[in-house]
């Protein structure tokens, strides 16, 4: 019945025999493999940590930011924007010009460029990037907004493109279109399915040429030695963004230095825990966002059919202004985003220096909650036995908050307001939930945050509060964030769309946020700071956008990336320590596991006896 | 993550009659209820999913510039502008010829990409799971011989901590220790996330580059699920222990060693085996939070982030999926079963 019998003692023996033979294995075999990395000619590398991966390498597909951030660095676009203002150069196009009535564009290309497998750059490729978008709804799904005004697109001459346009357009010299080149695209057969990720390198014509594609893994990009640009200093041979799915995994990432940069705005408890750490650089930058909430003004389609549940007193302009006094801005920077933010009232942010406005001493609801109180007194608002005011037409003064409940810093916020309410007899109740989307659509909501990044263009944020952004019918799909609709703000969008003049333009952007602010439907409560965080000892330097004071992730271009310079190289050997010290870690952890195996074999063996 | 499971052994309830009739009456009861627990989940994910708070569209054009058309030109491709029994009704159709849809976020079949992810969930979870099945079998066999001892004491402790402890805390935990380095060790012993480096050479150190990016998310795993198979052994062996033909076996003069390995652990382990297999169709789903924690290319990320839309078609196809591979590994166990103990299904 029993083959063989072995005692504890000689089966001991052979298990510390194979946990000896691993161990030495795991010692050894990651030298070596260090070794062979360590004598070839390693490039300078970037390491960016990002939090999303692609959704497509595809331009006319990606929507993400981390895609439309990699297509800036492997493809060129008709214009650029300039690292330090901001302001609209030149990239594929040298110079441009329109006609006086703003519908006819021509664009003047450079003569010399070409794609990264020597093949010219002409005004073919431009015409064919666009007109495929005019004409295929596969390659119009992510910016066929860019197009929608586009009459035809004709190149008399090489290096000469020609847009005409059904209507003006302000965003003409800010065409977020990467420009692809005809003779790798023009053979493909469906564009709303084919994702660009098949054969490497992706030709393309940017300071990078993207060469390795590890989905969930890594995008290897290389620097293209032939990208026409002129720079000082030769910068990074190649920029690695790796993908992480967890914030604080991705902040000990760069602790250890197996990042060189994090794109994501750090919290205000992970700025400071890195803050002082050696070989680690913070970057303090003014934000994109806007950051504020919008109170209901009575949800309506297009035809003014009125819907949701928004509570009636808030269609009253004063009620809405005596809410914003009763609000203190200051101490939210302060003590919700540990003063990385800027207060604010503008709709656009202070980076944009040339659309950003600012109220008059006169116009400014600032923090006062005896006038909030004043206000609602004189309008009638009366107070209840409960402390509650009622409203004229007798509707108890009851809010809800809706707040995104996955962000801490919203939800303390709507906790800040919903004191703040009750001491000007508004009775807040803080609603985090989800998805505030589901709400908005709906109107059901009384005040609800929000917050976009604005681009150096602002149109888009702008066009989302006409009156034409409301919804078709109840609930339907609508561009609208706010229910917002005044007749006077939809004559200056379409001023500020036809001028052509970008400091007319400016003034009237500037008048349509008075009008915004005014009306106190759309709140900005503050700019939230981008903090970011890189390796001192990896990147030397690194360009920021506006400079001074902008942010090195999600600029608008390439500068960051293009412009960073390398820091001096770690001694010789100094890569291969994690290695070495894995092996020694693995030999450890081995070593203990064969003294608590020999221990238990010598406890189980008396216990044997025992028995 | 703790894992709900059944260690019900399947009901010997048609233990009656004998001969080959019995067990093909027993396998094609089986058949039949699997086949049914399938039906019902690729039903109830199509509602399941509907009920989630967010419209795909607007999250996935979020601060973008979108017009009205744009949004309704996605709307209507989706098919979300069809009536909700329409969408069923094509949802259905699909699923039972095998088309399973087009991820909105990706735009590629969901098939792909499960097949993409398939493999990483595969390696660390299966090699994880294994590692907690033998561990918990070894330290459950020996906390019951030895019950009441110092050992049990310590090791049912250390095991029921370390199952209550969260996963997600854990892994960080892990991360800043054995990553970044705390007190005496060193920095960057382990990567602190995702499963090949960007720098891996080939061949040999390209595994090696794979074997290095495990051990943290392999330990935090194991750590956390191995409990319940310590448990489960200890319990069942304790009910043996007390049985007649230990005694004989004793009585034999067996030595105690062989007494446990031969004749009480083979008799406990019955229950075990359902337990493993319930876990093995559990493999494929993955592990949101270990995979999340430490950036894992698998399946169980893949499902967390398509939640997050959502993204309608890839979250029904792995919810049948994770549910059909469930089903198939306790289909498996119940056919097992008769060999494994002749007294079921006879």
């Amino acid at each position: 019945m029993v083959a063989h019998r072995t005692t504890p003692a000689s089966r001991a023996r052979r298990y510390a025999a194979l946990l000896g033979a691993l161990a030495v294995l795991l010692l050894v075999t990651p030298l070596t493999a260090g070794g062979a990395s360590a004598e070839e000619d390693a490039p300078t590398t970037m390491t960016v940590a990002v939090a999303q991966t692609p959704d497509s390498l595809s331009p006319f597909l990606g929507q993400r930011l981390i895609t439309t951030n990699i297509y800036r660095l492997i493809y060129e676009h008709l214009t650029a924007y300039d690292q330090a203002t901001n302001e609209p150069i030149g990239a594929i196009a040298e110079s441009w010009e329109f006609s006086d009535d703003g519908l006819t564009w021509t664009y003047h290309l450079r003569e010399d460029l070409t794609w990264s497998d020597d093949q010219p750059l002409t005004a073919d490729d431009v015409v064919w990037t666009f007109t495929t978008m005019m004409e295929d709804e596969g390659a119009a799904t992510a910016n066929g907004n860019f197009v929608e005004n586009f009459e035809s697109v004709t190149a008399p001459d090489e290096h000469t493109v020609v847009i005409e346009l059904s209507q003006p357009q302000a965003t003409m010299l800010a065409l977020d279109v990467p420009i692809l080149p005809r003779h790798i695209w023009e053979n493909v057969e469906d564009y709303g399915a084919f994702h660009n990720d098949t054969e490497f390198p992706i030709v393309g014509s940017g300071p990078f040429i993207l060469t390795e594609y590890e989905p969930e893994q890594f995008i290897r990009l290389e620097a293209n030695p032939d990208y026409w640009r002129e720079r000082e200093t030769e910068g990074f041979d190649e920029i690695v963004f790796r993908f992480y799915t967890e914030q604080d995994a991705m902040v000990e990432a760069l602790r250890t230095g197996e990042v060189s940069l994090l794109t994501l705005p750090l919290t205000p408890a992970q700025a400071a825990s890195l803050e002082g750490e050696p070989n680690i650089a913070i970057n303090n930058a003014t934000g994109k966002r806007f950051f504020g909430f919008t109170i209901n003004p009575g949800a309506q389609t297009v035809d003014g059919e009125e819907f949701g549940d928004g509570h009636p007193a808030l269609r009253d302009q004063e009620v809405r202004t005596a809410i914003m006094h009763a609000i203190d801005r200051d101490a939210l920077v302060e003590r919700v985003e540990g003063g990385f933010a800027e207060a604010a009232h503008g709709y656009i942010p202070s980076r944009y220096d040339d659309y950003h406005w600012e109220p008059t001493d006169e116009q400014r609801i600032d923090y006062d909650p005896e006038l909030a109180n004043q206000i609602l007194d004189e309008a009638g608002y009366e107070t209840g036995d409960d402390g509650v005011r009622v409203s004229p037409d007798g509707d108890r003064m009851a809010l809800r908050i809706h707040v995104h409940a996955d962000r801490p810093n919203y939800v303390q916020t709507a906790d800040f307001l919903a004191q703040w309410l009750g001491e000007i007899g508004i009775e807040a109740e803080v609603l985090p939930v989800a998805e505030v989307g589901d709400a908005l659509t709906a109107g059901e909501y009384d005040l609800i945050f929000t917050g976009w990044n604005v681009n150096p263009d602002p149109d888009y944020v702008l066009a989302i509060h006409r009156c034409d952004a409301l919804p078709r019918e109840e609930g339907g799909s609508m561009q609208s964030d706010a229910y917002f609709c005044d007749e006077e703000y939809d004559e200056l969008y379409e001023r500020q769309a036809a001028e052509t003049d970008p400091a007319a333009r400016a003034e009237t952007v500037r008048q349509m946020q008075e009008i915004l602010y005014e009306s106190a439907v759309v709140n900005v409560l503050s700019y939230p700071n981008a903090v970011e965080a890189y390796r001192s000892d990896q990147i030397a330097s690194i360009q920021v956008q506006p400079d001074p004071g902008g942010n090195i992730w999600g600029q608008d271009g390439h500068w960051s990336f293009w412009s960073a310079q390398p820091a001096a190289p770690r001694p010789e050997g100094a890569g291969n320590s994690p290695l070495l010290w894995i092996g020694v870690g693995a030999a450890v952890v081995v070593a203990a596991g064969l003294g608590v195996l020999l221990w238990r074999r010598r406890s189980s063996a008396t216990a044997d006896d025992r028995e | 993550m703790a894992q709900e499971t059944t260690t019900r052994p399947p009901a010997p309830a048609d233990a009656r009659g004998g001969g080959f009739g019995g067990t093909g009456r027993y396998l094609a009861g089986r058949l039949a209820s699997a086949a049914a627990s399938l039906l019902a989940v690729i039903v109830s994910a199509f509602f399941l999913f509907r009920v989630l708070p967010g419209d795909p569209v607007r999250a996935m054009t979020h601060g973008r510039a979108v017009s009205r058309e744009q949004l309704e030109a996605l709307r209507a491709e989706y098919g979300l502008d069809q009536p909700l029994w329409r969408q069923f009704a094509d949802y259905l159709f699909g699923m039972l010829s095998g088309d399973f849809g087009t991820s909105y976020q990706y735009r590629v079949p969901v098939t792909e990409l499960i097949a993409q992810r398939l493999a990483p969930t595969l390696l660390l979870v299966g090699t994880a799971t294994l590692i907690a099945a033998a561990l918990g079998l070894w330290l459950g066999t020996r906390a019951a011989w030895y019950r009441g001892g110092v050992g049990d004491r310590v090791n049912t402790g250390v095991a029921l901590t370390l199952w209550s402890v969260p996963t997600f805390w854990l892994g960080l935990l892990l991360i800043v220790v054995f990553a970044s380095g705390a007190g005496p060790l060193p920095s960057g012993l382990f990567p602190t996330g995702g499963m090949i480096s960007p720098q891996a050479p080939d061949g040999i150190g390209a595994a090696l580059d794979v074997l290095h990016h495990m051990v943290l998310p392999v330990t935090t795993f194991v750590a956390v699920v191995y409990a319940q198979y310590l448990m489960v052994m200890r319990s069942s062996l304790l009910d043996e222990m007390g049985s007649d033909y230990l005694v004989t076996a004793r009585a034999k003069g067996l030595r105690d060693d062989l007494v446990r390995r031969r004749h009480a652990v083979r008799n406990a382990l019955l229950p075990t085996v359902t337990l493993i297999f319930v876990n093995l169709g559990q493999v494929v789903a993955g592990t949101i939070l270990v995979e999340t924690v430490f950036s894992w290319p698998g399946l169980g990320s893949l499902f967390y982030e398509a939640l997050g839309v959502p993204d309608l078609p890839m979250v029904q196809a792995m919810f049948v999926f994770f549910s059909a591979s469930v089903i198939l590994m306790n289909l498996i166990a119940d056919l097992l079963y008769p060999l494994l103990d002749p007294r079921v299904g006879r």
